[in-house]
């Protein structure tokens, strides 16, 4: 396959810097780019000069830098309609988006816009000896893993959540950064925002050494999980019972639906082990379960499992280490 | 206003069972249910009902046994409901399935806001609702908890992102995807229960609907699964043992200690 339009990865500005999936998608695309024998692009929309510096030492070939004053918040119908002129234009082979609110907002708006197929939610990326790339998503009920591609319509469109490729490092590679100055007008947003409520618990689950995850087994006692993660300098995780109960707060939920987390260790506390879930902690270096159920199966992803109640285990082990 | 809510019937996900060597899913069996966040979108929308008056629609593609669970949807406070079913919308992706439910959404007519639950259980991917705002031709909002009309006649929703809550208007027709847990779903009126049962769910097939078969199922899918494969989990040591809570906790101590993740002092104290 001869291909001039390359893989491209969209990035997403947030508040004048880039979420960093859309640096770990980079770091993954350019191994696809490679494989494909092909260039790779990273497009950004917003306002930021240093974000469009910041994003060429990440190993794409080339920045799309498209800047205007009204780019700097995200709206359905402005983005959609940029994002397609540019596609259409540039005639990508790949297009990847991090599956942020805002990224699937896009995604699904533009896969239909250019009559494309798009593979949501990958958990790897792939080249096949056909030169195809396949997007491998876990397959419902778990288990197994279902590998899609998009054999006769560009680009493939492709989304990836947080956490899901590791962090790459700066590179030193020469990167050329396009400036793409249009004229827009108020007139072309689909639109207007009223207010922004910032929630302030900015947690990032997937930058997190050390995990204290709950599930429904903690019956919302969050506390002590609190104390042991404070005392580990880590951060609490959860469950989706536990953030759908409103336990702790919904961007701390780690699994399919929540994030996937690669912490040293992740200590699981009364959560099932529902592969939904243990995607999240797939990646962990070691992974310390308690359950008082011997058969639950998050024990077959644990190093060190612990049959018992949680309650008493973990009001001890924080005494015990309190005390080092 | 007049709604439509788009409801997807999914098996209950623990009783789905894989057959590793065949690598295929058995569902034969399985119970199914209303895909949790529709309920989500069903009741914001019979809320906006109670509000400013008008309709609420269901619509659903699927084989005819969906049929009773729309009648759930009813008996919930639906006004009617659209089944979109045929051989021909079988295997679709989110491009085809947002298509035909786009064409469901122009045979109801008249709709002012079309409501989907933020993602389905089984194996969502989140794409449905933009892709029928999409085909439509009209405003989108994702992730939406709240919804309103306001006094000049624009959708005024919340949007929940991941560092905060947006507030943003925009002009009828419009296409809202709810997030799941949004609300309470109210509970089946007995009342309306008899009358659900008697109620006619309008079976749509493709011929009827007049979409165009090229974009229906899976000749309108331009994703294709090329394998599947046993998910590589990673190595474990699995040892798994029982100790009375003191023991428990030594023994989960000294392996935080071994990883070297215990802090000597508190993290937040002065060094
Ligand atoms: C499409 C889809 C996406 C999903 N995405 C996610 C996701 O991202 N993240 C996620 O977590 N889930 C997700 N789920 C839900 C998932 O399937 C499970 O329902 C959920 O993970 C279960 O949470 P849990 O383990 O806390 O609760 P349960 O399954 O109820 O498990 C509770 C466990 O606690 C144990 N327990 C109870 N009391 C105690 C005690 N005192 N001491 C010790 N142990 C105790 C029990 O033995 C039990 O094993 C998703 C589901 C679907 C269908």
């Amino acid at each position: 396959m001869s291909d001039v339009g390359g893989v491209w990865v969209y990035a997403e500005e947030r508040a004048g810097s880039l979420r960093p999936v859309s640096l770990e998608i980079l770091g993954r695309a350019r191994a696809v780019a490679d494989a494909l024998g092909t260039r790779l692009v990273a497009l950004t929309f917003g306002s930021e000069e240093a974000t469009a510096r910041d994003l060429a030492r990440y190993g794409s070939d080339e920045v799309v830098a498209v800047e205007h004053p009204l780019l700097g918040r995200y709206d359905t119908r402005l983005y959609t309609d940029l994002l397609e002129r540019e596609v259409r234009a540039g005639d990508p082979s790949v297009l990847l988006l991090g599956a942020t609110r805002d990224g699937q907002d896009l995604a699904g708006r533009l896969a239909v816009r250019l009559r494309t197929g798009l593979t949501a939610h990958v958990t790897s990326l792939e080249v096949d000896p056909e030169k195809r790339l396949v997007g491998w998503v876990p397959g419902f009920g778990g288990g197994i893993e279902a590998g899609i591609v998009c054999p006769t319509h560009r680009p493939a469109i492709v989304t990836v959540r947080p956490g899901v490729f590791p962090m790459p490092l700066p590179v030193s590679m020469p990167c050329e950064v396009r400036w793409v100055r249009p004229s827009l007008d108020p007139s072309q947003l689909g639109s207007q925002r009223v207010s922004f409520e910032p929630k302030g618990t900015g947690v990032d689950l997937t930058r997190s050494e050390v995990l204290v995850v709950g599930g429904r087994g903690t019956s919302g006692d969050f506390d002590r999980l609190q104390k042991l993660a404070h005392r580990l300098g880590g951060e609490v995780g959860a469950t989706r019972v536990a953030t759908d109960s409103g336990w702790v707060e919904r961007d701390r939920m780690i699994g399919q639906t929540g994030v996937v987390t690669h912490p040293k260790v992740a200590v699981i506390l009364g959560a099932s082990g529902a592969v939904q879930f243990t995607v999240g902690i797939e990646k962990a270096g070691f992974v310390i379960a308690v359950n008082r159920d011997p058969d639950a199966p998050i024990f077959d992803s644990a190093d060190l499992g612990l049959v018992g109640d949680l309650g008493p285990i973990v009001d001890r082990l924080v005494r015990q280490l309190g005390e080092a | 206003m007049q709604s439509v809510v788009c409801l997807k019937v999914v098996p209950r996900p623990e009783e789905v069972r894989v057959d590793l060597e065949k690598k295929t899913l058995d569902r034969s069996g399985v119970r199914s249910v209303i895909n949790p966040a529709d309920l989500s979108a069903l009741e914001m929308a019979l809320a906006l009902r109670d509000k400013h008056g008008g309709r609420v629609t269901l619509l659903s593609m699927g084989p005819p046994s969906f049929e009773p669970y729309l009648r759930v949807g009813i008996a919930v406070g639906a006004d009617d409901a659209v089944l979109l079913s045929d051989r021909a919308f079988g295997g679709a992706d989110t491009l085809a399935t947002s298509y035909t439910l786009s064409e469901g959404v122009r045979t109801i007519g008249g709709v002012d806001l079309v409501l989907c639950g933020d993602e389905s259980s089984d194996g969502g991917t989140s794409q449905v609702p933009q892709g029928i705002a999409e085909w439509l031709g009209c405003s989108q909002a994702t992730y939406v908890d709240r919804a309103d009309r306001t006094s000049d006649g624009l959708l005024r929703v919340r949007r929940v992102l991941e560092d905060g809550t947006e507030t943003i208007e925009m002009p009828f027709p419009a296409v809202v995807s709810v997030l799941g847990g949004t609300g309470e779903p109210r509970f089946i009126d007995y009342d309306r229960w008899a009358m659900a049962q008697q109620a006619t769910v309008h079976v749509i097939d493709a011929a009827a609907l007049g979409a165009d078969p090229k974009l229906l199922g899976l000749k309108g899918s331009p994703t294709v699964v090329a394998g599947l494969r046993e998910v590589r989990k990673p190595g474990r040591r699995h040892e798994v043992v029982t100790l009375e809570p003191e023991a428990a906790a030594a023994r989960v101590a000294q392996e935080l200690r071994r990883l070297g993740l215990v802090p000597e002092k508190e993290p937040s104290a002065p060094t």
